[in-house]
């Protein structure tokens, strides 16, 4: 049914639909109205879940840890510092091959203090084993925590995902969403099988150490299940798109790239601004399009290889940077690339939610024309 | 293998004479099998879990060193949402419960999950080799509060953490010590049968850390109660209910010259005055607890 919401309370919907039986989450802006949704949901008899009202980040994924490894579909929410806070429970949940599923309100990292977007706090995480999903509007952050609990709780892979969704720039504005019923999501998503939980009927023991011996052995196992999410992910994807008519089976979606020679590359909700800029470039003859990325772990490096055969120039935007190297993603799509002779600069833009502009985007094509890339945009050089 | 130790099984890697893992032996019997464990990073998870072995013949999970609590907490209304009844206990070491969990544990306590969490009390960090907690008791030497030319140890006492846990109105919080097996398992039994957060705190000796020999873990363990440096005594909703009373009590050097960790106290010199300072810790224990039988309490 298509209503008009904020992108926070479709997420707390499409939550809703997938029928969590604990949910554990802390306040943090722009996350916030997310777990108000769903405590109200609770309170409201709407979800018939566990809610802990922790008194941390840090306990909320340590309790949805507990609460998957007893059995329980779990559900959290964060960004930013709460995700910051979370950091060692990230790694540990991943390493326990618990499917927790967190949405991510992306937004700066402090110092300085900063509420805005940008993507350096899930980027941060990269590392920690979660699958990483980014929305580019709010009716794709809905869809994606669908098609992210079937993905992370099939059994060939048992990972966490984070579902992320730029912080105020959709977790605040109001889009129409088709918003699936309860009857299509309980036939598309049936309830969490666990493999192994912790059951006094059938002991084991979770969370062991392990010595060199075996230590690399459960890393490489997780980096395999990893890989094999590429294709679960576009098996759920089609099965989803047969479903409910909305296409997600590509772990990049391309944007009028057939015949471009030039490329944007980029996560989230910039991909629509790009969108735009494109129709105006091609408008005015140039021949760019958008290869938007949707799953940056596991990373498509294969699909963007075969994606973008036929360009010679490629402009990565980062709303997130190294420091001291790049943005992650620049790096990353360079690996891809290693070897195909496209040309990929590197544009570090939008940090702590400055705005960009269809202007800007067109900005990045001339320096990408020229060869310059690799450096900060949009920089106040006045205020250095 | 004994029927003993059915549930922490005979096999794990503790040096002998492990007080912790004396506790962990008495612990299970209390819970008996229709338990799940939480233990934190320490001592005890490395000696009873290195995979593919397991001491633990009861679901057990251990997640990092400060989170105990909090993965209770979620195994709990786990549980509880579907309809399951399995006791929900961790079992953690002084480092886990003083330091570095507290505020894992306090959100846990403050939200009154149906769980027991034990500590087991070995007075300092053991796992990482011998560092102070907020555990360790005054002028003991470890390697972060040594004792030294100017220094003879650790310099602060004791946290209260059973008052801070029952301030968090814990239903029932008890303190027991392994030298006492049978009163040990009695409070574990009391505390899973008791609905709410609780909390035990066990006195547990460990004898490489404090240095003696592991043939006498419980006599060790027995001199810090009957000195009156260790009080076992029960609170159910914040007051004090039951504590066990010493006959005669013993003088604090019984119980500090054997320990290697008290050693400075007693080279080259006796040092009248710290041991003073300890005497009188003792007897404001024994005073506040009522522990001298046949003495009233003081109003
Ligand atoms: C965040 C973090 N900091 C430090 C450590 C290192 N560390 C592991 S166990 C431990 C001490 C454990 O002490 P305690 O809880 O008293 O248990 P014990 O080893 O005495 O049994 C420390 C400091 C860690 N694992 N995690
Ligand atoms: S160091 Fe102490 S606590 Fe650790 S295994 Fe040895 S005796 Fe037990």
């Amino acid at each position: 049914m298509m209503e008009i919401l904020e992108g926070s309370h479709a997420v707390a919907e499409a939550v809703r639909l997938c029928r969590p039986q604990v949910v554990a989450a802390y306040p943090i802006t722009p996350q916030t109205h997310i777990v108000e949704a769903l405590a109200s949901m609770v309170a409201d008899c709407k979800l018939d879940a566990e809610y802990i009202c922790v008194e941390s980040e840090f306990s909320a994924l340590s309790a949805c840890l507990g609460a998957s490894a007893a059995g329980s579909r779990v559900y959290s929410a964060t960004t930013s510092q709460g995700l910051a806070l979370m950091f060692e429970v990230c790694f540990n949940v991943a390493g326990m091959r618990q499917p927790v599923i967190m949405t991510i309100a992306n937004r700066a990292l402090g110092a300085p203090l900063n509420i805005w977007n940008d993507q350096q706090d899930s980027i941060s995480l990269r590392d920690s084993g979660w699958l990483q999903f980014y929305a580019e509007d709010n009716q794709e952050a809905t869809d994606l925590h669908f098609i992210a609990y079937k993905v992370a709780e099939d059994h060939r892979i048992l990972l966490p995902a984070m579902v992320c969704f730029d912080g105020f720039i959709l977790t605040h504005t109001y889009e129409p969403v088709d918003m699936p019923s309860q009857e299509a999501i309980d036939a598309f998503l049936p309830p969490y099988k666990p493999v192994t939980i912790l059951d006094a009927k059938k002991p084991m023991s979770l969370g062991m150490y392990a010595t060199p011996d075996y230590y690399m052995e459960f890393r490489y196992e997780t980096d395999q299940a990893q890989k094999r999410a590429k294709e679960v992910f576009a098996e759920v994807g089609a099965e989803f798109a047969a479903k409910f008519g909305r296409d997600y089976s590509g772990l990049v979606e391309g944007y009028r790239l057939e015949d471009a020679d030039m490329a944007f590359i980029a996560l989230g909700s910039i991909c629509g601004t790009v969108r735009e800029a494109i129709d105006e470039m091609r408008a005015e003859g140039k021949k760019v399009g958008l290869l938007k990325i949707r799953s940056f772990r596991p990373f498509p490096s294969e699909e963007i290889r075969a994606t973008l055969s036929g360009v010679s120039k490629v402009a990565v935007l980062d709303k997130n940077i190294s420091l001291g190297q790049k943005g992650a993603v620049a790096l990353e799509v360079r690996d891809a690339l290693y070897g195909s002779g496209i040309d990929v600069k590197g544009y570090i833009l939008a940090l702590g939610g400055r705005d960009v502009r269809q202007a800007d985007i067109k900005a990045i094509a001339d320096l990408l024309e020229k060869g310059e890339g690799d450096q900060f945009f949009g920089l106040r050089t006045e205020v250095l | 293998m004994t029927e003993e130790c059915e549930l922490f099984e005979c096999g794990h890697r503790a040096c002998g004479g492990c007080g912790p893992a004396l506790a962990a032996r008495l612990i299970m019997k209390g819970t008996g099998e229709n338990t799940i464990i939480v233990a934190s990073t320490g001592c005890m998870e490395v000696f009873s879990t290195p995979y593919p072995e397991t001491a633990w013949g009861v679901p057990w999970i251990h997640s990092l060193f400060e989170n105990a609590a909090a993965v209770a907490s979620g195994i709990e209304a786990s549980l509880k949402k579907q309809g399951r009844d399995e006791h929900v206990v961790c079992i953690c070491g002084d480092g886990a419960t003083f330091d570095i969990g507290m505020l894992c544990i306090s959100g846990a306590f403050e939200r009154g999950h149906d769980i027991t969490y034990i500590c087991y009390d070995n007075e300092a960090y053991m796992n990482t080799g011998i560092q102070r907690s907020g555990a360790t008791p005054y002028d003991a030497d470890t390697t972060t509060s040594p004792a030294g030319k100017c220094s003879t140890g650790n310099q602060r006492p004791k946290k209260d953490l059973p008052a801070i846990l029952a301030a968090h109105g814990a239903t029932y919080v008890a303190t027991a010590s392994i030298a006492y097996p049978n009163d040990l398992i009695k409070k574990v039994q009391r505390a899973v049968s008791t609905h709410g957060p609780n909390y035990i705190q066990v006195h547990a000796p460990c004898a490489t850390g404090w240095g003696f020999d592991g043939s006498q873990t419980m006599a060790v363990g027995r001199l810090a109660v009957e000195t009156g440096l260790w009080v076992n005594y029960e609170m159910m909703n914040g007051e004090v209910e039951r504590v066990r009373k010493v006959a005669h009590r013993k003088p604090v050097d019984d119980y500090l010259s054997v320990q290697k960790r008290f050693r400075h106290l007693y080279r080259p010199g006796r040092n009248e005055e710290e041991i003073a300072k300890i005497q009188a810790i003792a007897d404001a224990n024994a005073r506040k607890f009522g522990v001298d039988l046949n003495v009233k309490k003081e109003e």
